[in-house]
């Protein structure tokens, strides 16, 4: 070894050297070079100057089994010191088979199904099977119904965004807001439990409407709640949005343009911490959103900071959705006509929702039978996921904790 | 008032053809032979094209029709119509506000190209549908399987895979799946843990 880095530096004449430890010197300074060069290029990408770490590359598996993948996820990870060359994300771990269960059930046995993908946020998923169902009949929902699926909606949108500000903020080392966020969160979970009697895996909508009419009182604490949220929600801005520590973690990291966005399929608030204003709930409008008030926030430089920064304006604004339906709401009918054997058209469609991820659609093939022939959800998270190599190459082994907690995924919903 | 039975049945949605529209005839006029048929359904326009020119077609609708945005890649199995799976592709243009769907048939075993260097986005979409259905994509820059594993025998969203899986030769817990069993619910060997 010690001849080899002599040698390498050529301070030792050759013919003193064997030839086993001319081998050996020329396998060192090749690996010398090909680090200066790995070193120059990560920091070419990151724009800092190479450091010590900069001089040994390996591979490391992150997860499947690591708290802050948020599941299991797998991310083999190509690092140079600190610095990550190339990270391999590795999916499936989660896969049941749901779009193959679909095909066996009839149309409405499908809705409890969607609450297993996305399991933080089920009214969305059960909204979108629902919508796709409901066009592929012709069906229209009844003012009322079309009312509290908004409200159920953005309460969901509420509470999948703050499990996400308070999980990322302790990925990343800020505590103090899971707690904060997780008791608003177990408010919403309260209301849901008494609309539907579940928490989480809701099944709270229904072919053509809803399973219930709400509960004597609901609205009132809701509405009692969307008033208090605004003043929480500033709790929660005062302990991240100036935090110098939040920041450092946060801004510059992960950049991405709108343009880069869209070839990438990146929705949801993504797109949106890019400059793209784009929100399903604007561009093509489902239900009531059509005349509601409300606005489709934007930052522009897409980096994790502005993707934070979006989300919490986007609760801000679920706050305004729901009290704009709750005034609303008119005592009606809750479910559609639809037939009693739902056998729709042999016809295909597909229809999507804003959930709180992005873009969620279920493509459905129609038969003619009473069992979908084939459904296909086109999945926010895995779509989002997939650009997770692009973000974090030359960033630090610690950005891509922030990373996976910026893109917002849930694995229930990635490997359905 | 109820209505008839003739009447409900009129009353149900129906596809219209749909080859008049603007962006088939701008297909048809950019790439000759390659539209197979039209429709339009529920407000959604289909277009079914020919399987060799389907980069191609991609290609257009990006850089012609404007269609920046794919949305998904999928594939439906017919298991006994000749040539027996369409893969089906969605795309979205952020200028018109609309989607199209595109579609074209492919043979067991036959080679489809890839729209994953049109679409970054078309790449994990290609490799679900490889592993869920065995289409093999043409010029994918790394056609692995995705959500199973690699090694895993079969493709899941096939029409004559068995819903209660198959044995996959994994013995992932011997004490209770003896090896070469899997956990179908059909095997006599199975201890039931209470």
């Amino acid at each position: 070894m010690e001849a080899a880095l002599r040698a390498a530096a050529g301070t030792m004449s050759d013919d003193k050297i064997s030839q086993a430890e001319k081998d050996e010197a020329a396998y060192f300074a090749e690996r010398a070079k090909a680090a200066a060069a790995r070193a120059a290029e990560a920091s070419a990408v990151t724009g800092t100057p190479p450091t010590l770490f900069d001089v040994q590359e390996m591979e490391l598996n992150f997860g499947p089994q690591h708290p802050s993948t948020h599941g299991v996820l797998r991310i083999v990870l190509k690092v140079d010191g600190e610095k990550i060359l190339e990270a391999k994300p590795d999916v499936g771990y989660l896969h049941r088979g749901t779009e193959k269960l679909f095909e066996t059930e009839t149309y409405p046995m499908g809705v409890p199904h969607t609450d297993r993908m996305d399991y933080v946020a089920a009214a969305t998923n059960n909204h979108a099977y629902c919508l796709t169902i409901e066009k592929l009949l012709a069906v229209e929902v009844p003012r009322r119904a079309q009312l509290i699926r908004v409200i159920l909606d953005e309460l969901q949108r509420l509470s999948s965004h703050l499990v996400w500000l308070g999980t990322s903020g302790i990925d990343l080392g800020a505590v103090t807001p899971f707690w904060y966020a997780f008791r608003e969160r177990e408010q919403i979970l309260d209301f849901f439990e008494e609309y539907c009697g579940a928490r989480l895996t809701l099944n709270c909508m229904r072919i053509g409407g809803l399973p219930f009419d709400l509960t004597p009182g609901w609205t009132e604490r809701v509405a009692e709640f969307v008033d208090d949220l605004p003043a929480r929600i500033d709790e929660y801005e005062q302990l991240l949005t100036d935090n110098r520590i939040w920041k450092k973690r946060t801004v510059g990291i992960g950049v991405i343009s709108g343009e880069e966005c869209i070839e990438w399929g990146l929705t949801g608030p993504v797109i949106r911490a890019s400059g793209v204003e784009w929100d399903l709930r604007r561009a093509q409008p489902y239900e009531c959103y059509e005349e509601l008030d409300f606005v489709v926030p934007t930052r522009q430089n897409g980096d994790t900071y502005d993707r934070y920064i979006v989300r919490v304006q986007e609760m801000r604004q679920s706050v305004r959705i729901v009290r704009q339906c709750l005034e609303r709401l008119e005592p009606g009918e809750i479910r559609g006509k639809v037939p009693r054997v739902i056998k729709p058209v042999a016809e295909e469609v597909y229809a999507s929702v804003e959930s709180p991820k992005g873009e969620l659609g279920f493509y459905c093939v129609s038969n003619g039978s009473n069992k979908p022939y084939r459904m296909h959800v086109r999945p926010p998270s895995f779509i989002n996921l997939q650009a997770l190599p692009r973000l974090a190459k030359g960033h630090l082994v610690s950005d891509l904790v922030a990373l996976i907690g910026t893109i917002d995924i849930v694995l229930g919903e990635v490997d359905r | 008032m109820e209505k008839s039975p003739a009447e409900e049945k009129k009353a149900r949605p129906e596809a219209t053809d749909a080859s008049g529209h603007p962006w088939v005839e701008s297909l048809r006029a950019a790439l000759p032979d390659t539209v197979v048929s039209a429709k339009s359904f529920a407000g959604q326009i289909t277009v079914v094209v020919q399987k060799d020119s389907i980069a191609r077609v991609a290609r257009h609708l990006k850089d012609a029709e404007d269609f920046r945005y794919c949305v998904d890649v999928t594939a439906v199995d017919w298991k006994t119509r000749v040539p027996r799976f369409d893969v089906v592709y969605h795309f979205y243009s952020f200028s018109k506000n609309a989607r199209i769907r595109v579609k074209c048939a492919a043979a067991d075993g036959e080679e489809v190209p890839s729209i994953a260097s049109v679409f970054l986005a078309a790449n994990w979409c290609e490799r679900e549908t490889w592993d869920m259905f065995g289409i093999s994509f043409s010029g994918h820059p790394d056609l692995r399987r995705i959500l199973t594993w690699e090694g895993f025998k079969g493709h899941p969203l096939r029409k004559d895979f068995p819903l209660e899986g198959i044995d996959t030769g994994a013995a992932i817990y011997p004490e209770e799946w003896p090896e070469g069993g899997g956990p179908s619910g059909k095997d006599p060997n199975r201890k039931v843990v209470s």
